[in-house]
């Protein structure tokens, strides 16, 4: 049922940018079509790209922002959330903590 | 005009008519209208699910520029419990890297606050170890589940059994004294989690044992607000209506006893919720096409007062859903693209 959802509905997580704009509505209680221009701006892409795995791929690469196949040398993780911090402009809670405990 | 195969809300196959399926579709919304005084849906949106209903393809998807962001109860749950044999970790990244979520949630076995609380300590080391693996947004998450609290499970005399014997003034103080505990450990454990870098707090089936229960959660969300203020709070419901257990509760001034999704809504963000997820139950009795149009009115009145996301319950036996261990296709799609398109949503 989870994959029909993600089928019928659902934005698609990281092989696109799911996970980005669900990141926004949850920091920043953004609703659905206000979240998805705000990530579109940050990542300098159109609101239709979001959805497409060919174009964020690339942009998700360029951007160290984490790969559903995960490359030698790309960020992985919590790398990839410090990436994805930075290149929202949101407070991650794990990437905060990591912070404070390495410091 | 030919039949069209079709399902009842358990699922089961029946043949019927486009003029039926139309005049189910009213029939469903006139009733929710009618409970939760509410507008009913309006003929384009009517013209729109007969569309989908009608249509002769398996599945039915939202058009592109309308997805909308998934969140899952006791996500990593649903992997062990079909008997895959993998831990939580790897549960997680099944989820994140081939089920293609949006977001997904680390949760225990015994999904209710109650008992995560004593295990609480042992549960934080692996969200920990989840959260420097993964990459997409991770929830703790439970049930409040306020019968647990009641005997012979919890310390509380049973309100169940106190009401039959007339002990009406009994019953209510069991159940604000449980709530009061509830209320406690919901913090408890959600502040460990928090601790931890959990991105969110998921308080899944609010409301299942009534008004008590919403009570319970809306104040423990009130009391993680204060002490996160940048965390994110879902609270998803249980029922399309709290039930008047106790009857008497109130939260700011309002009573709780009877609320629908609507109403529900403007308490969770009073509280501090980020995320609410409205739900409307699916009766067996009646066509997917009843279900689906009584589940879009009940949750687009919510979406239009709403100022915070909205991530309508979806899964099994709500939202349109039929009830069986193995929704069809068919039925998940149509109901996902339908409340998706029709109510506006944030999410599912």
């Amino acid at each position: 049922m989870a994959i029909t959802h993600s089928h019928a509905s659902g934005m698609g997580g990281m092989r696109v940018a799911g996970d980005l704009v669900a990141r926004v509505q949850m920091t920043r209680g953004m609703r659905i079509q206000e979240a998805k221009a705000y990530v579109a701006e940050k990542l300098g892409v159109a609101v239709a790209d979001l959805t497409d795995p060919i174009m964020m791929t690339e942009v998700r690469t360029d951007l160290g922002l984490g790969l559903v196949t995960p490359l030698p040398g790309v960020p992985k993780g919590i790398e990839a959330k410090f990436n994805i911090a930075r290149v929202l402009d949101i407070d991650i809670n794990c990437v905060q903590r990591f912070k404070d405990r390495t410091a | 005009m030919g039949t069209i195969l079709h399902r009842m809300g358990d699922g089961s196959i029946i043949e019927t008519t486009a003029k039926e399926i139309m005049a189910d579709l009213v029939e469903g919304s006139e009733d929710a209208a009618e409970r939760g005084r509410v507008s009913p849906l309006k003929k384009e949106e009517y013209d729109y699910l007969l569309d989908i209903f009608c249509s002769p393809y398996k599945f039915i998807s939202v058009e592109p520029g309308r997805e909308v962001v998934l969140t899952y109860d006791a996500a990593t749950l649903k992997i062990r419990r079909v008997g895959v044999h993998v831990d939580r970790i790897a549960a997680l990244q099944i989820y994140e890297k081939l089920m293609g979520a949006d977001t997904m949630e680390l949760a225990h076995v015994d999904y209710s606050f109650k008992p995560v609380k004593p295990i609480a300590k042992f549960e934080q080391p692996i969200l920990e170890q989840a959260l420097l693996a993964t990459h997409i947004p991770l929830f703790y998450g439970a049930q409040p589940n306020l019968g647990l609290y009641s005997q012979p499970d919890g310390p509380f005399p049973n309100p169940a059994e106190l009401m039959p014997m007339g002990k009406i003034a009994e019953a209510q103080a069991s159940y604000e004294a449980a709530a009061e505990h509830l209320t406690r450990d919901i913090v408890y454990t959600s502040s460990l989690m928090i601790e931890s870098g959990a991105d969110g707090i998921n308080l899944d089936t609010t409301g299942s044992a009534g008004d008590a229960d919403f009570l319970a959660t809306l104040l423990a969300a009130e009391q993680i607000r204060a002490k996160y203020p940048d965390i994110c709070i879902e609270i998803g419901m249980s029922g399309e209506f709290v039930l008047g257990m106790h009857s008497e509760l109130t939260y700011q001034d309002q009573r709780l006893a009877g609320m629908y999704p609507h109403e529900q809504v403007k308490l969770a963000e009073a509280a501090g919720a980020t995320i609410f997820g409205p739900v409307c139950n699916t009766n067996t009795s009646q066509s997917a096409a009843w279900n689906l149009a009584r589940a879009a009115t009940f949750i687009k009145a919510c979406c239009e007062v709403a100022q915070i996301p909205i991530h309508a319950n979806m899964g099994m036996g709500v939202g349109g859903v039929t009830v069986a261990d193995q929704p069809p296709v068919d039925v998940v799609s149509r109901s996902s693209a339908g409340m998706t398109t029709i109510c506006r949503l944030d999410g599912l």
